[in-house]
């Protein structure tokens, strides 16, 4: 097919099968903290630190998926995860297709310069702001409230950005004919931009929710106890309660992967198409 | 941008044409409001405040005053945890910057090379992304626990290497290498698309010429996928200047404040001693930090990256 492969003599052929067996060592010891997490997982407390480590389990106590999620309110956890990362996702999703709409679309005064505002809080780390964020959720009563995990972290402007590139590429003719028809902006912005648009808000729906999914820093911050503590934070509770559950914890962390990883699995195209757009979807 | 929407309806001199953009103000403010209130009171204000709180010794309880400039020079002059804070910090975000560009890029080649499995090698690598943190970040801590499975397999291969989270000169080890395996996938995806997208006819005419495949990879790969490897760059350093969760679930800043970051330090100065007004201040010379890089690196950009292809 390409010069490479046509014209490969012995060495480059194996040279070639040396790269593949190289990168399925590489892969299996990549994947032993995921193996080590669910042996452990299932595996009784007093094994999991056995000299020399066991691979596998004695006895294969799926059960302790139960207890774990018994041990600690693990359901309560990830009702509030879901609530907090699905609110949180809805909202991003609603304010920022508007603000990107009306940047990509209408004529107003100190459109520019207000559109290099937007992008330049994208600079601002949580760190910074986590504070003063603190301070006014606790005058306002917002401590161990869904409106204080779900607003503060609603209206990031990297949506705005997104969606006003992509909103630009279609093509206006579509919204002059609705124009005349008589229809309202809004209209237009409901009826026309947001439907074509799909694949985009999918793509911010997708990397909103797992980027929530997974913050830890402001849920520590405004949580305390387990009554709207979401899925990272009820993790470190585990490591707060009398004596380590080693093997609670690991179910704990197993549950709490699990969505992230199937979801990678079943829109692994998509979001290497998210990714490949060089857009910075929640780089690392 | 503003070519675009001169371009837009015809200025026919009409007022019609006046209507519409009179329309169009009106419809601009309603479309920006609930940004824009959002914005405003969820990080400018809060952004402003945190400039301000830097300056006074706020405690959260007791008598709260201006003090100018003193939580800074403090942070300066006398507060040696605050240099190891620095310290710890930079060495963590050199190390695992270099440690991930080099793994991520020499990954993403050596994978773009294979005949079978490529999409499928990829997806393994990225597997832990899109879970939190925190998770993966407590799996690496039953790994590295003392009597753990790194310390059987570093006592068994007879290395003399210590108990990394209990060693103050290696805990910093076990940070960078839970972020490695949790984080280093994203940048072998971002790249790894890069090299897919250069035409394959470059890399044909080079090898005609007799470009060895390392010249191939110096010459061609390398500078036409160097935008993406500038971006990579500059978003993996300001995410991991801000480094938190791993170091909270792993070794709390200890031991002693061997793995203290700024985001660590903020959120211990701040949460846990309730110095609220000196935590402003460590916050903000990470937000300078962070400015001072992107845009030091925006200017580096105009002059090493090759955009034309």
């Amino acid at each position: 097919m390409t010069f490479d492969e046509t014209h490969h003599s012995p060495t480059q052929r194996v040279g070639g099968i040396l790269l593949h067996v190289g990168i399925v060592l590489a892969a299996i010891a990549f994947l032993f903290p995921f193996f080590w997490m669910v042996t452990n997982a299932i595996r009784p407390n007093a094994e999991v630190l056995a000299v020399p480590p066991q691979l596998f389990p004695s006895d294969w106590q799926w059960s302790n998926f139960v207890y774990a999620w018994l041990y600690l309110p693990f359901g309560r956890f990830f009702l509030n995860s879901v609530i907090v990362a699905g609110g949180i996702t809805i909202l991003t999703l609603t304010v920022s297709s508007m603000a990107a709409y009306a940047f990509a679309r209408l004529r107003f005064p100190f459109s520019d310069s207000l559109f290099v505002v937007y992008l330049a809080t994208l600079m601002v780390p949580q760190a910074v702001i986590v504070i003063p964020l603190f301070l006014m959720m606790s005058w306002l009563g917002w401590m161990n409230s869904f409106q204080g995990l779900i607003l503060p972290m609603a209206f990031s402007t990297f949506g705005t950005f997104m969606l006003r590139q992509y909103f630009l590429q279609i093509p206006k003719e579509l919204e002059e004919a609705a124009m005349i028809e008589g229809c309202s902006r809004f209209t237009i912005f409901l009826r026309i931009i947001l439907p074509l648009s799909r694949p985009m808000l999918g793509l911010l729906a997708l990397f909103t929710f797992t980027g929530q999914w997974n913050s830890f820093l402001w849920p520590l911050i405004i949580v305390n106890g387990p009554d709207y503590s979401t899925i990272p934070l009820g993790l470190t509770l585990f490591q707060s309660q009398q004596g380590v559950q080693w093997n609670y914890m690991m179910a704990g962390s197993t549950i709490s992967m699990l969505p992230g990883i199937l979801l990678t699995l079943a829109l692994q195209r998509y979001i290497f198409s998210g990714i490949a757009m060089g857009s910075g979807f929640g780089g690392r | 941008m503003s070519s675009k929407l001169a371009a837009a309806p015809s200025r026919a001199g009409t007022g019609r044409a006046k209507a519409i953009l009179k329309d169009d103000r009106r419809a601009a403010f309603w479309f920006l409001l609930p940004s824009f209130l959002g914005l405003t009171i969820f990080l400018l204000v809060p952004l402003a405040a945190s400039l301000v709180l830097s300056f006074t010794n706020w405690q959260l309880i007791g008598q709260s005053k201006f003090v100018g400039w003193r939580n800074y020079v403090n942070l300066i002059s006398l507060d040696p945890s605050f240099w190891q804070v620095l310290r710890n910090t930079f060495h963590f975000t050199i190390e695992y910057l270099v440690l991930n560009i080099v793994i991520s890029v020499t990954m993403a080649v050596w994978i773009s090379n294979l005949r079978w499995g490529k999409s499928f090698f990829r997806l393994i690598f990225f597997l832990p992304t899109f879970t939190p943190l925190i998770g993966s970040a407590i799996v690496w801590l039953l790994i590295f626990t003392p009597g753990g499975f790194a310390d059987f397999i570093f006592s068994t291969l007879h290395l003399p290497i210590p108990n990394l989270l209990t060693s103050p000169d290696l805990a910093l080890q076990a940070i960078v290498i839970v972020s490695l395996w949790s984080g280093f996938g994203y940048n072998l995806l971002l790249f790894g698309a890069a090299l897919e997208a250069i035409p394959q006819s470059y890399l044909d005419a080079a090898a005609i010429d007799g470009a060895s495949s390392w010249q191939r990879f110096w010459r061609i790969k390398l500078p036409l996928i160097s935008p993406t490897l500038f971006f990579g760059t500059v978003m993996t350093a300001i995410t991991s200047l801000q480094v938190f969760d791993q170091v909270y679930a792993l070794t709390r800043g200890g031991p002693g404040s061997a793995t203290a970051t700024l985001g660590f330090s903020i959120y211990r100065t701040g949460f846990a001693a309730y110095k609220m007004g000196y935590a402003s201040a460590i916050a903000w010379v990470l937000f300078v930090i962070i400015m001072a890089l992107t845009i030091l690196q925006l200017r580096v950009q105009r002059r090493w990256v090759h955009y034309d292809l």
